[in-house]
């Protein structure tokens, strides 16, 4: 028997976090935010290269309309998020830090769309037509890498793929945000999901979510069967989210080192991106807005709101009642894999599902001290590195070594250094030896 | 006293044995090598900082020999050493340029601000990777001594979150240069005494947000002395291709109004605290 016989499925190693912060915004409903006066919407924030602007200051543009166009295949558009004047480009700080591109939008307060692109009969439309829409709906992986989605749906002749999995694990702590779309909106995703099989051209399409959003497997089960969807209940143990770990709970297949899901003959979809292709194709929006969780325990009123691109995250924590006490830290994404910020400055992107605000109780830095060779880092990682080993190579600077242990199959998960009970900083010393190998293979 | 006497016999005995076996080993397994290999390696300062770009200092004399390069490259030797080489070994010395290392910084913890409190890894690479670094400026030093830790002269000394070359002890190797994740590490000509210490290309507001010390590109150096800076967008710079370079009195003729002008010698003194200094202003 296969592994997807059983009932609930997980992979080796994983970590449980002692409190997941779900309960704080998981009961709250999607809300619409109210409109701003400004958006200012980051144009290099995907993978890829990043769009070229085609408006320049003083144009007028409407709601939907194409902003930035995509450069190349492996990039995607950017389109308004509302109606209103064009105010120029201008840099703003992005959520790795360093200063980003951005078109600043005024908005003229009518929101008014433009013409909206035809509706296709995802159905019986070719499947050119349908990844051309996904391509000018300006649609990213939502999840988190903002990888152009439809370059992931059209993989090469000759990687054979016959499963698609959409990702509604939602492991990382405190986010809810695609617990609520799956719960407000099933038939979204699952209409995406559908899509995306079509484009494929695959039968085999699982649903993977973890098993503490019961309310949302159920919703997602009332429709699953006219879509040809099978939901799996997974394990609730982190990374269950990551890719290459829902596919080794789904199919039981593992992923090369140094491989792509398509190597497993998979493609994993975010539920947030199912969602958005399906709003593409059927009713013809561009992705401009997304769920984010507003969430922490010094915010007034964590909730899941629908924001549009450009919002600044300061608004979004005024739309959530503000503050309660002074945060210790802003964490855009969850608090795992999410990147710390250093400004209020910074706004949405496709990618971001959360803004975190942690109390400065939660803030405190241990100091950190040597390598006890415990080995729960060990058996933390789901990936089955070495992580006690790999901290000591890469802090001596042998990056060579690092990379003969496969430094570079490291998910940057947090793990290892969740669990290190020498609070050594783990995934800071991996990312440093991703970005030097990286860097000396150019 | 027999035993003694056995002993002694038979350690020296042991001894004569092992010493023929390995005259007769080294004879039989000798490795050729070019006298003139050793000669110059012998004549190089033997820091092998890796600056000529090879991996250490016998293998930049096996490429000095070879002719693949010419001893000038070396970047330590001063020019009498570079010409006792190329005479050992009957030579042209080639043409030596004599750089040294600067960072064109001058925002320490005083003058520039910090955004965030940063309590990780104590390196300057692993810092830029979380959100850019704590420092207000994504340009400056970010004062954390990973160039300090590489540089195989000792010459970086951090004084007040800021990295700072000592001119005398500098070679010019360039090993700084790779390791700072900022790149506002710059070799320049060694003759070079006075630089602009700002790496900002930001419009003059954003800069003085953060900095005290900025460049605000006023041009009033390059009104000053056109030929000797220029200016690149928001910033200007020591026109380093120009000769003659500027010195103390164009610092004094331009009166920079942030003070990113400076002689290396006076950013020295200023980041020292030297108390002399202060009262001379």
């Amino acid at each position: 028997m296969s592994k997807s016989s059983r009932n609930v499925m997980g992979f080796d190693g994983g970590i449980h976090p002692s409190t997941d912060g779900k309960s704080l915004s998981s009961g709250s409903a999607v809300r619409q935010a109210p409109l701003l006066d400004r958006y200012t919407v980051v144009i290099s924030e995907s993978v890829g290269k990043p769009p070229k602007p085609v408006v320049k200051a003083g144009d007028e543009v409407k709601k939907y309309q194409l902003i930035a166009a995509a450069d190349g295949f492996v990039s995607a558009n950017l389109h308004s998020p509302t109606s209103g004047k064009v105010v120029g480009i201008v840099d703003v700080p992005g959520a790795m830090g360093t200063p980003v591109p951005a078109i600043q939008i005024e908005s003229d307060g009518k929101d008014e769309p433009c013409e909206p692109m035809p509706a296709l009969e995802w159905r019986t439309a070719p499947v050119s037509d349908l990844l051309k829409r996904i391509s000018d709906a300006g649609i990213v992986g939502m999840g988190g890498a903002a990888f152009p989605t439809h370059v992931k749906l059209s993989p090469p002749p000759e990687k054979e793929v016959d499963t698609l999995i959409l990702n509604g694990a939602e492991c990382e702590p405190y986010l809810t945000a695609d617990h609520r779309l799956m719960l407000e909106q099933p038939g979204k995703v699952l209409e995406g999901a559908a899509i995306a099989a079509r484009i494929l051209g695959v039968k085999n399409i699982f649903l993977g979510v973890e098993i503490n959003k019961l309310d949302a497997i159920e919703a997602l089960n009332k429709h699953a069967a006219e879509f040809g969807v099978t939901v799996v209940g997974l394990k609730v143990q982190y990374p269950q989210g990551s890719e290459k770990q829902l596919i080794m709970a789904i199919t039981g297949r593992e992923v090369p080192t140094g491989g792509l899901p398509m190597d497993a003959h998979c493609v994993v979809q975010n539920v947030g991106t199912a969602a958005a292709v399906a709003d593409a194709v059927i009713r013809g929006i561009p992705l401009v807005e997304r769920i984010t969780t507003v969430t922490g325990e010094v915010v007034k009123n964590p909730g899941n709101w629908m924001l549009k691109l450009g919002t600044p995250v300061i608004k979004a924590i005024e739309f959530a009642g503000g503050v309660t006490e002074e945060p210790g830290k802003l964490i855009m994404g969850g608090p795992m894999m999410g990147f710390a910020q250093r400004s209020f400055d910074v706004t949405i992107c496709k990618n971001s599902s959360g803004v975190l605000l942690l109390p400065v109780s939660e803030s405190v830095a241990y100091g950190s001290t040597s390598c006890i060779r415990c080995g729960r880092c060990v058996q933390g990682c789901p990936m089955n590195l070495l992580p006690c080993l790999l901290g000591n190579v890469i802090e001596s600077e042998r990056f060579d070594l690092a990379a003969q242990n496969h430094v570079m199959d490291c998910l940057e998960c947090g793990s290892c250094a969740y669990v290190c009970p020498a609070h050594r900083p783990l995934v800071q010393h991996m990312r440093r030896a991703k970005a030097e190998i990286r860097k000396r293979k150019k | 006293m027999n035993t003694i006497i056995l002993a002694i016999i038979l350690m020296a005995g042991t001894g004569l044995v092992l010493g023929v076996v390995i005259g007769i080993f080294a004879k039989l397994f000798r490795v050729e090598s070019d006298p003139r290999v050793d000669l110059v390696t012998e004549l190089l300062p033997g820091a092998n900082c890796g600056g000529c770009g090879t991996a250490g200092c016998s293998d930049f004399a096996k490429a000095v020999v070879s002719g693949q390069l010419p001893p000038s490259k070396c970047p330590v030797s001063s020019s009498e050493q570079v010409s006792a080489i190329a005479r050992a070994l009957g030579i042209e010395a080639g043409e030596s340029f004599k750089q040294k290392a600067v960072v064109l910084c001058g925002g320490d913890r005083e003058q520039t601000m910090r955004l965030a409190s940063y309590n990780g890894v104590a390196d300057c690479v692993s810092a830029s990777l979380v959100a850019g670094g704590p420092k207000g400026c994504s340009y400056g030093c970010l004062g954390m001594g990973s160039c300090a830790r590489k540089c195989p002269f000792g010459a970086i000394e951090m004084i007040n979150g800021l990295a700072v070359i000592h001119r005398e002890l500098c070679v010019g190797c360039g090993t700084c240069v790779a390791v700072c994740p900022r790149n506002v590490i710059k070799l320049v000509p060694a003759d070079a005494e006075v630089h602009v210490y700002c790496n900002s290309p930001l419009k003059a507001p954003a800069k003085r947000q953060v900095c005290k010390v900025a460049c605000i590109g006023c041009r009033k150096c390059q009104k000053a002395a056109p030929d000797k800076f220029i200016i690149e967008g928001f910033k200007a710079t020591v026109n380093y291709a120009n000769t003659p370079l500027p010195t103390q009195e164009d610092v004094q003729a331009a009166g920079c109004p942030t003070g990113a002008l400076l002689s290396a010698e006076e950013h020295l003194r200023i980041e020292k605290h030297d108390p002399e200094w202060s009262a001379e202003k």
